[in-house]
């Protein structure tokens, strides 16, 4: 088993490493690093700008490039939340706690430094995770019947959208429309129109591009236009020399870094529980054997590595049910899955055996461009710093253009610029009522696919719903499922939510109720 | 007990009242559209089936919503959240939703480059600290790499330059 593993790593090297593959791995990992630095553009918006570009190519490069791009972002973030106090992906604000009084001590670049370093650590592990626990997974998952398969969406999508970010009960609700807005269009079994309006340009229902791009372009330039407070360059002023951390530091950061990673990859393998979660916690750890807690949030650097470690780790184990079992633990895992359909695969767990090389490429390429990133970020810091000055107004105006341009490229269609319109403008209506609309993606990019599973597990068993506790693992996701949900229930009766962190409070813009959303999870 | 009028006051203040109140319309709207399809019996689905069913689960989770807002908040601050922002961007909202409807209307009648020069144009014009200057060499640069990188690079089919093209 381990051994066949190995042999097929080897291959994925051998894929990954074609000049045309290593190409666009490179490219992927050096724009999602650029665009991720820019402060107000998170992974999200990255990938969803940038997965026009992939049209074009094959399915493997597309992939490559793209999983580049997500890693590449996140690293970009790390740098403008310590350097700016501004995370523009959940998963950072922990890291801005510690992070960001190191640099108003002038210990910027070494926070930067150890951050690569710790970043570098957690993806491999996620990565080791995913050789060895993919195939394990995937043999599981072929004994899956539509029951299975059904009950097991059902988790997964419960789980991406109780425990991700904000009220649990809003987040239901965004699946849930998420769902519906996956069966607009041609009805797969019985080809009648659903929800087109008589708009024949909606048969092949909504865009996923526009979808996305709605939600997470024009809907977020909405609420940060004129509300992104004046950039602070104070304090960026690094260099390479800078990163250099000394030998204590060094040895300080050690232990931090190797639980974080731990605590990240066990996160991974819990369905719902991405990089957000896995931050906290490990932050949350880190503090209390600590011997000195009370000096956390002044500048401690094991408050940067552990949760920077935990972040990686657990990305990359997201893979894990991404790629084996074809369900997305969170948004960005979801368009990426959504990227691999449109280049006409499907996920699910015949995607190894029938797409060996995807599989086994990227998992070389997170590897390769892992390294390439720490090659990058050293020498290239002195970029990333001064494009951290770049204001919003020029930003968000030519984000636009890539908006809409993007759109237009999938289909060569003017009238998905116009679904995008609209879905940016209701996404922002949604953002103001307090949704986080990341499950809509989580819902859209399944929904298809539990429509399906559902229709035939009823057919299977002439419409007796029983069979989904009747069949035991299907009856073991159902119960983690009620579990969820009675537990939901009763942190909620309990009431009391401890207090949320208030340097994170400042904020605003939905990171504030991570924290005590996260708290609760985590005790 | 308060005088019901200053009840009423109250709610309509609560952000989460007006946001179950819209996952109540919008899954009625769902759920009545979703019964003019056929709905099958649970063995043979039919079209109408999952969508109605999906409409039903949003208007009770609206309504829970709508409860969890209205009851006695434990929360505190949390919920006298406005629906407007402090300083509400109508002018902005507004360039930026219009950018991509300019993008659409001059590139489908005059092509990629007024299409673009439009589109990062109007949206720069939502900034409170824009000048004319400014935005226009703004838009001349993204129009420039964009139509570079766009058209020639990734060949995307759509006219550079053209005269009320699609008419």
């Amino acid at each position: 088993m381990i051994a066949t593993s190995l042999e097929q790593l080897w291959y994925g090297f051998g894929v990954a490493l074609e000049p045309h593959n290593l190409m666009f791995c490179f490219i992927g990992v050096l724009v999602g690093n650029m665009v991720g630095v820019l402060p107000g553009m998170g992974p999200l918006a990255t990938i969803s700008i940038l997965l026009p570009l992939t049209f074009g190519m094959k399915p493997v490069a597309a992939i490559l490039m793209l999983g580049g791009v997500m890693y590449g972002a996140q690293y970009g973030g790390a740098i403008c939340s310590i350097l700016l106090n501004l995370p523009c992906h959940p998963p950072h604000a922990v890291t801005c706690l510690d992070g960001f009084p190191m640099t108003k001590q002038g210990r910027g670049g070494v926070a930067l430094g150890l951050t690569v370093f710790a970043s570098f650590v957690g993806a491999s592990w996620g990565i080791t995770e995913m050789i060895f626990l993919s195939p394990l997974l995937v043999r599981a998952a072929l004994q899956f019947g539509p029951a299975e398969v059904c009950s097991l969406m059902l988790l997964g999508l419960l789980a991406g959208s109780t425990l991700a970010r904000g009220s649990p009960i809003k987040g239901v609700a965004m699946t849930v429309l998420g769902l519906f807005l996956g069966s607009v269009g041609t009805d797969l079994e019985t080809g009648s129109e659903r929800y087109t309006l008589g708009m024949t340009e909606l048969d092949d229902g909504i865009e996923l591009i526009a979808l996305a791009l709605g939600l997470f372009g024009i809907a977020e330039f909405m609420n940060s236009v004129n509300q992104v407070a004046p950039i602070n360059t104070k304090y960026t002023n690094v260099g390479i020399k800078d990163m250099r951390p000394t030998k204590a530091e060094l040895k300080r950061a050690f232990f931090p870094m190797w639980r974080g990673t731990i605590i990240g990859s066990l996160c991974a393998l819990i369905p719902g529980t991405g990089p957000t979660i896995a931050s906290f916690v490990a932050y949350a750890t880190e503090k209390k054997i600590s011997r000195h807690p009370e000096k956390f949030g002044t500048g401690l650097i094991e408050g940067v590595v552990c949760p920077e470690a935990a972040t990686h780790s657990s990305v990359q184990g997201d893979f894990i049910p991404t790629m084996s079992l074809g369900i997305p633990g969170d948004a960005v895992m979801a368009l990426l899955l959504g990227a691999l359909m449109i280049q006409g695969i499907v996920p699910g767990p015949q995607l190894i055996s029938q797409h060996p090389d995807i599989f086994w490429g990227l998992v070389a390429s997170f590897w390769i461009g892992n390294i390439m990133l720490v090659l990058l970020n050293v020498p290239l810091i002195g970029i990333w710093v001064k494009m951290l000055a770049i204001p919003y107004r020029f930003l968000y105006p030519s984000a636009m253009f890539f908006v809409c341009i993007g759109v237009y490229a999938a289909n060569n269609d003017f009238f998905q610029v116009g679904e995008v319109v609209v879905i940016g403008g209701f996404g922002y209506v949604l953002l103001r009522l307090g949704f986080h609309p990341a499950p809509i993606l989580l819902g859209f990019v399944l929904g298809p696919r539990f429509e399906e599973n559902f229709r035939r597990a009823m057919l299977i068993s002439r419409g007796d719903l029983a069979v989904f506790v009747e069949r035991p693992i299907s009856a073991v996701f159902v119960a983690l499922c009620v579990l969820l949900i009675g537990s939901q229930i009763y942190l909620r009766l309990k009431g009391s939510k401890p207090p949320i962190e208030p340097s994170l409070q400042a904020h605003g813009n939905g990171t504030a109720p991570v924290a005590g959303e996260i708290q609760t999870a985590a005790e | 007990m308060r005088p019901s009028t200053s009840v009423i006051r109250d709610l309509i203040g609560k952000r989460d009242f007006y946001a179950g109140g819209m996952m109540v319309l919008l899954g009625l709207g769902i759920a009545l559209k979703g019964t003019t399809y056929r709905a099958g019996t649970l063995m043979h689905m039919g079209p109408g089936f999952l969508p109605t069913a999906l409409g039903v689960l949003l208007v009770l989770l609206g309504i829970a919503i709508a409860a969890a807002g209205l009851a006695p908040s434990v929360e505190g601050a949390e919920k006298e959240e406005s629906i407007l922002p402090e300083h509400p961007q109508w002018w902005a909202w507004f360039c930026i939703i219009m950018s991509p409807v300019a993008f659409i209307f001059f590139g489908r009648y005059f092509g990629m480059i007024p299409a673009t020069f439009s589109c990062v144009f109007v949206a720069a014009l939502g900034d409170k600290n824009a000048t004319w200057l400014g935005t226009i060499v703004l838009a001349t640069v993204v129009t420039i790499f964009g139509v570079a990188l766009f058209s020639y690079f990734l060949q995307v089919p759509m006219p550079i330059l053209t005269w009320r093209g699609d008419l």
